[in-house]
């Protein structure tokens, strides 16, 4: 694809949007997880934190929390720094800015997911785990963990694509993503309906190969759904 | 760094009058995006392939591209073709009002749609049949029966649709309206307190939020009364098997 010349500039532009998507996945799960534990906590005040997490994050526009981390960030970095006897300018680049957004609006939904799929897994695998004689670690990561990732995998697929098409609010503040790069590709041409249709379509090959990727995951994930008819009985 | 009440205060006024903006957009592009939703819901449901297939490309890709491209498709590419600039068109797609309004009802109706046709496919079978054995025509059942049950089955995830939208419309900020994000950028532009009035303007977000759950949590108790039902506990009421 040309595109008057501009077609690899729109490609590199996807590149950055696949890379700020999939950093902003890494964190947001951190952040989901962390969340989930928080949530079904036995400590009242991480109960609070996480509650407080999700409603105000989940409250606010994306775009909003981009703006703020992106122009409030660096004053905000400087200020902490300043406590510390650091007193250069810090500046926050477009590219962290967007991750710590993705991925913070990502973990506040994720949370949800993972306690979801955490409190849908029997109470009674919990009980035979501690009736063999395993820990609480041992139990989550060997018996309960494997299950929330298939049970979590359909909400965060729908997740990832949210967060894929949030990528492109970066562009706002400067990040040379596709959103970007189409926009600049206008300012030359004066073509912006072929540029963003272009763009728009690459998002939305970019959607339909997330979606196919998650469907492949929940049939790895799902050993029951995969199995033969004639190995079932 | 210092944190400044002062100037949330003294911007508190331009803010909240920013807000009626918002509020304007989603209510408009709400009604007009449901309006749009509910045929486009019904062919979706229709028992013609053809019916079904019609929708399949506009919720596609609606759903599959980000908002943002969606409203510069509408604002700025609108200007690349003739047939938009040199008609009476322009005077709608040269203002970003109209253009934002645009954007916010294909997208939420893209969106809507697939949430009644979840709600009409969710009405339980022996409703539409009995419908038929009354007799009624196709019209007269989904006027009677499909879209008030799918309405009352919908409510709770058209809610969550609602408050997915009213983040959206912040993204009319970026074709120079002065919604509660475009102000609160125009604000930071002279003061340069980024993190006070982004504060304000998110909480001024998160109490319209927290009105419109509370509004559609009360919409729906009532609308949905009959799952909220409890019966008289006749069988624990009477005689208990004395021990």
């Amino acid at each position: 694809m040309d595109l008057l010349g501009f077609g690899h500039l729109l490609w590199s532009g996807a590149w950055v949007t696949i890379q700020l998507a999939l950093v902003s996945l890494v964190f947001g799960l951190v952040f989901g997880m962390s969340g989930a534990a928080a949530k079904l906590s036995s400590v009242a005040p991480l109960r609070w934190l996480a509650t407080a997490y999700t409603t105000v994050i989940r409250g606010t526009p994306e775009l909003l929390l981009v703006l703020t981390i992106y122009f409030g960030g660096s004053m905000l970095l400087m200020a902490i720094a300043s406590e510390f006897g650091y007193s250069d300018y810090i500046e926050v680049s477009a590219f962290g800015a967007g991750v710590a957004a993705l991925s913070i609006a990502f973990g506040a939904y994720a949370t949800e997911v993972f306690r979801g799929a955490i409190l849908a897994v029997p109470r009674g695998q919990w009980e035979a785990a501690y009736v063999m004689g395993m820990g609480p670690v041992q139990t989550f990561s060997y018996i309960i963990l494997p299950q929330v990732w298939r049970l979590a995998l359909p909400g965060l697929g729908n997740l990832f694509q949210v967060l894929l098409k949030d990528t492109a609010l970066v562009s706002v503040v400067g990040l040379n993503d596709l959103m970007r790069q189409a926009y600049v590709a206008t300012g030359s041409t004066k073509q912006p309906f072929t540029f963003y249709l272009a763009a728009a379509l690459i998002y939305l090959g970019m959607t339909v190969l997330a979606t196919a990727a998650t469907t492949w995951m929940e049939w790895l994930a799902n050993p029951a759904a995969r199995a033969p008819q004639g190995n079932r009985a | 760094m210092n944190w400044s009440w002062t100037v949330i205060w003294e911007s508190l006024p331009r803010l909240l009058d920013s807000a009626l903006l918002t509020l304007e957009l989603v209510l408009v592009s709400g009604v007009l995006g449901l309006l749009l939703a509910i045929p486009l819901a019904l062919m979706r449901t229709s028992s013609r392939g053809w019916l079904r297939a019609l929708p399949f490309g506009y919720i596609f890709f609606f759903r599959g591209t980000p908002l943002l491209v969606q409203i510069f498709l509408i604002y700025y590419g609108t200007s690349q073709f003739s047939l938009f600039r040199e008609t009476i068109l322009w005077s709608v797609f040269s203002q970003p009002y109209w253009c934002a309004i645009i954007a916010f009802t294909l997208n939420t109706a893209a969106y809507s749609a697939e949430l009644i046709r979840g709600a009409i496919q969710g009405i339980p079978k022996g409703e539409l049949e009995a419908a038929d054995a009354l007799g009624m025509s196709s019209l007269l059942k989904i006027r009677r029966i499909v879209l008030p049950r799918a309405f009352g089955i919908v409510l709770p995830a058209y809610g969550n649709e609602l408050i997915l939208m009213l983040k959206g419309s912040s993204l009319a900020s970026t074709i120079t309206l002065l919604d509660l994000t475009g102000m609160a950028r125009t604000i930071i532009a002279r003061t340069y307190t980024p993190l006070e009035i982004f504060f304000a303007a998110g909480m001024i977000y998160l109490a319209i939020n927290g009105c419109l759950i509370l509004g559609f949590r009360l919409l729906e108790r009532k609308l949905n009364r009959y799952q909220y039902f409890r019966a008289p506990d006749v069988d624990n009421a009477s005689v208990e098997p004395s021990a």
